[in-house]
């Protein structure tokens, strides 16, 4: 059997049997599905909750404004003083008391006040100011001679359909579900590379620790082990992923069925407001618009692109993670050299989140997803948006010659480096060792 | 050929240090050779060089008559001072993956792990984990992988350190039988006495350069003054010493004996025969003790060290 495959064999056993690594692999969506789930039934709890919330109308002009929904009680007050109102709010433990005073159409605005026990939640305030501005507006243009009817009637809904010239439609939804696909595969590489280049990092300086290193590289190239490192471990990273996926999922599932508890409740008190918002038949029309804007991403080219910088970006950076630990004796030197690493990746990400958001094929955003440092990031939050197949061939190169230039540089230090014990190393001293 | 390894005008450059200046050494088939030579003197250079760990920058090695190839691997076993093992991976797992990637089949592997473990009587290590094994039980693991493979070169950098004297035994015993079946062993140590018990040819290197090589009694030959350490038994001592010294130089003495009536080092000039000596000796004492002094490898290292 070859070196290659038997050392891409052992990295990926041993890392895949360590204890450690079992543990965090079966634990991690373990805890995040407890975790969210926790959240979920504190929100789910939250909104369950009844409140009644009393209303004194002075003015008169809110009559039949406030109806009472699953979760919140109106209750018009008998007493016509505030100060009674608020009285009866507190003995009844109500929620709170909106006041409206007397006033005309122009004045009665401003004398709203809600009184309440604690400060009142964000969501409950806007909502009444929803409904009194409505109501407001509704009088008014009655009041400018408009009849209800064609208050009704002239309620539009507008959702602009973008067209390119070359006959591709897609909304506004479809941007958004552009920007997730991008931010995800972005996003994936980021903590890819992190998680697991630090993790072969580990294992070389583990080698160099345990001494095992020169009699390995006495039979083995030293740039077939570092090789054998990366794949190794990229594989058992794979695996991890793919465990941690298929575990939410069934969690997931299992926890929303058993427990009753929807997942998605964490963010339940937005989705009131947006489906207040939204009626029900736009509703519709956009998941229907989302349906097509799905089909409408460059499905193909998205998958491989995905493939080819993801691999590219990884094995970048990975070489440098392992020509790092090859230089240093144990983890707490490593810190100087891991800043110039980590800037060009967070950088990577902050580009990819603002300016490929703001305009994806703007002058930034294209510099950055050639710059191979950045690129892959960069480029795969650009790709659902359509790029010219030449930038993303021209990046890809760049990327390969980079990479081909980094793995040359790593092996180089990784050669002299592992064989180098005690010394702390510096700047000058790496670049010393590249003439060795 | 009865050369295994010649080393031809090895050079090679860290930076600005030259860590060998045109060494050469030549290992004959079948020998023990000590490669010695004081801290930083470049011998973990050289190894590292024989196991293509290390390019050299000038100069060539050849292995049975070939220049090194990465297909020489299999023909070397490697033993380097730093050494270690993967600590949590279990023992047989370890060796098996090790005497692969020297380019052992498994199952061949299996059979050679087999055989070492049931000599030095350590089954039941296989499952266990190297983290649970002390530091002489892992030692002897690090010594079964390096010869597994049954290679025609063994290098072993201070084979003994690490063990007590009984294992220390068994291990030279085994180096001592791999050389019977037909193993050359390179042997890099700073135990004199070591030297002295196993190498039949030895390179001196000193501050990157080879100072002495050679067979170790040829060079004891060399090293050698013509003294003899001369223990004798006579009534009138002080008169038998006077005429010693009159006839020959004489220095203080180096030995140990039960009498010590008349106890010297007599050096002869090389025109003299030992039976001289011997004979004039007799005529004036009782001979209890006449042995030629012959210096010791840690003598000869010394001097020659200090001479350069």
């Amino acid at each position: 059997m070859n070196h290659l495959s038997l050392i891409i064999k052992r990295e990926y056993f041993t890392k895949v049997k360590n204890k450690s690594f079992v543990i965090m692999t079966f634990l991690s969506p373990l805890i995040m599905i407890a975790l969210i789930s926790v959240v979920a039934y504190l929100a789910q709890l939250n909104t369950n909750k009844k409140r009644t919330i009393s209303i004194l109308d002075q003015s008169g002009l809110f009559i039949n404004v406030f109806e009472n929904t699953d979760n919140t009680t109106y209750n018009y007050t008998s007493d016509a003083t505030v100060e009674g109102a608020k009285a009866i709010v507190k003995e009844d433990e109500h929620y709170g008391l909106l006041f409206i005073g007397k006033g005309n159409l122009e004045t009665v605005g401003e004398t709203v006040r809600f009184y309440s026990e604690d400060s009142p939640s964000l969501t409950v305030i806007s909502s009444l100011e929803n409904k009194i501005e409505r109501k407001l507006r509704d009088l008014k243009l009655v009041a400018n001679g408009l009849d209800t009817e064609q208050i009704k009637a002239s309620k539009a809904n507008v959702s602009i359909l973008q067209e390119s010239f070359d006959g591709q439609k897609s909304s506004k939804i479809d941007n958004i579900l552009k920007l997730a696909f991008g931010g995800i595969a972005g996003y994936l590489l980021f903590m890819f590379i992190i998680i697991y280049g630090n993790m072969i990092m580990r294992s070389v300086i583990e080698e160099k620790t345990s001494r095992i290193i020169e009699i390995i590289i006495s039979s083995v190239k030293p740039i077939q082990l570092m090789m054998g490192k990366i794949i190794g471990t990229s594989l058992a990273g794979v695996t991890q992923f793919a465990i941690w996926i298929i575990l939410l999922a069934i969690l997931s599932t299992v926890v929303s069925i058993v427990f009753g508890i929807d997942l998605t409740a964490a963010q339940g008190q937005q989705q009131e407001l947006v489906q207040q918002a939204m009626d029900s038949s736009t509703m519709q029309n956009e998941i229907n618009l989302a349906i097509q804007s799905f089909q409408n991403l460059p499905i193909a080219n998205l998958i491989i692109a995905f493939l080819f910088f993801f691999i590219g970006g990884y094995l970048l950076y990975s070489s440098l993670y392992a020509a790092i630990g090859a230089a240093v004796d144990n983890e707490t030197d490593t810190q100087q050299f891991m800043l110039p690493i980590l800037m060009p990746l967070i950088l990577a990400v902050y580009v990819g989140v603002f300016t490929v958001i703001e305009d994806p094929h703007g002058t930034v955003s294209t510099i950055f997803s050639f710059i191979p440092f950045t690129s892959p990031v960069v480029m795969l939050m650009r790709i659902p948006f359509g790029v010219p197949v030449w930038q993303q061939v021209v990046s890809l190169l760049l990327l390969v010659g980079t990479f081909t230039l980094t793995v040359w540089f790593a092996a180089k230090i990784y050669r002299v480096g592992i064989l180098m014990y005690g010394k702390k190393p510096s700047y000058k001293s790496l670049i010393k060792w590249l003439k060795y | 050929m009865s050369e295994l390894l010649v080393a031809d005008a090895v050079s090679k450059d860290f930076g600005d240090f030259r860590a060998l200046n045109k060494v050469s050494i030549a290992v004959p088939k079948g020998s023990i050779f000590g490669l010695l030579g004081p801290n930083g003197a470049g011998k973990t250079t050289l190894i590292r060089i024989i196991n293509q760990i290390t390019m050299p920058d000038e100069g060539s090695v050849l292995l049975d008559g070939h220049p090194l190839k990465q297909e020489h691997i299999k023909d070397i076993g490697y033993l380097p001072e730093e050494r270690g093992l993967y600590k949590s991976m279990k023992v047989g797992e370890q060796a098996l993956y090790l005497a692969q990637l020297k380019g052992m089949s498994k199952s061949e592997a299996k059979n050679q792990l087999k055989y070492w473990f049931d000599k030095f009587e350590i089954g039941d290590w296989w499952n266990k984990k190297i983290q649970e094994l002390s530091k002489g039980q892992a030692q002897k693991i690090q010594f079964i992988v390096t010869v597994l493979h049954r290679p025609k070169l063994l290098i072993f950098d201070e084979p003994f350190s690490g063990f007590d004297p009984i294992n220390a035994n068994l291990i030279k015993d085994e180096i001592l039988k791999l050389r019977e079946e037909g193993a050359t062993v390179i042997f890099s140590t700073h135990r004199m006495e070591s030297v002295e018990e196993l190498c039949d040819h030895i390179a001196l290197i000193h501050k990157s350069n080879k100072i002495l090589d050679g067979n170790l009694i040829d060079i004891k030959r060399q090293f050698k003054s013509n003294t003899f350490e001369v223990g004798l038994q006579s009534n009138n001592s002080k008169i038998v010493i006077e005429e010693i010294k009159n006839k020959f130089e004489v220095l203080p003495a180096t030995f140990k004996n039960v009498y010590d009536d008349v106890k010297l080092n007599v050096k002869i000039t090389s025109e003299t025969s030992p039976n001289d000596l011997l004979s004039f000796l007799t005529s004036k004492a009782e001979v209890h003790h006449f042995v030629e002094v012959i210096p010791s490898a840690s003598d000869i290292f010394i001097q020659t060290v200090k001479n350069n």
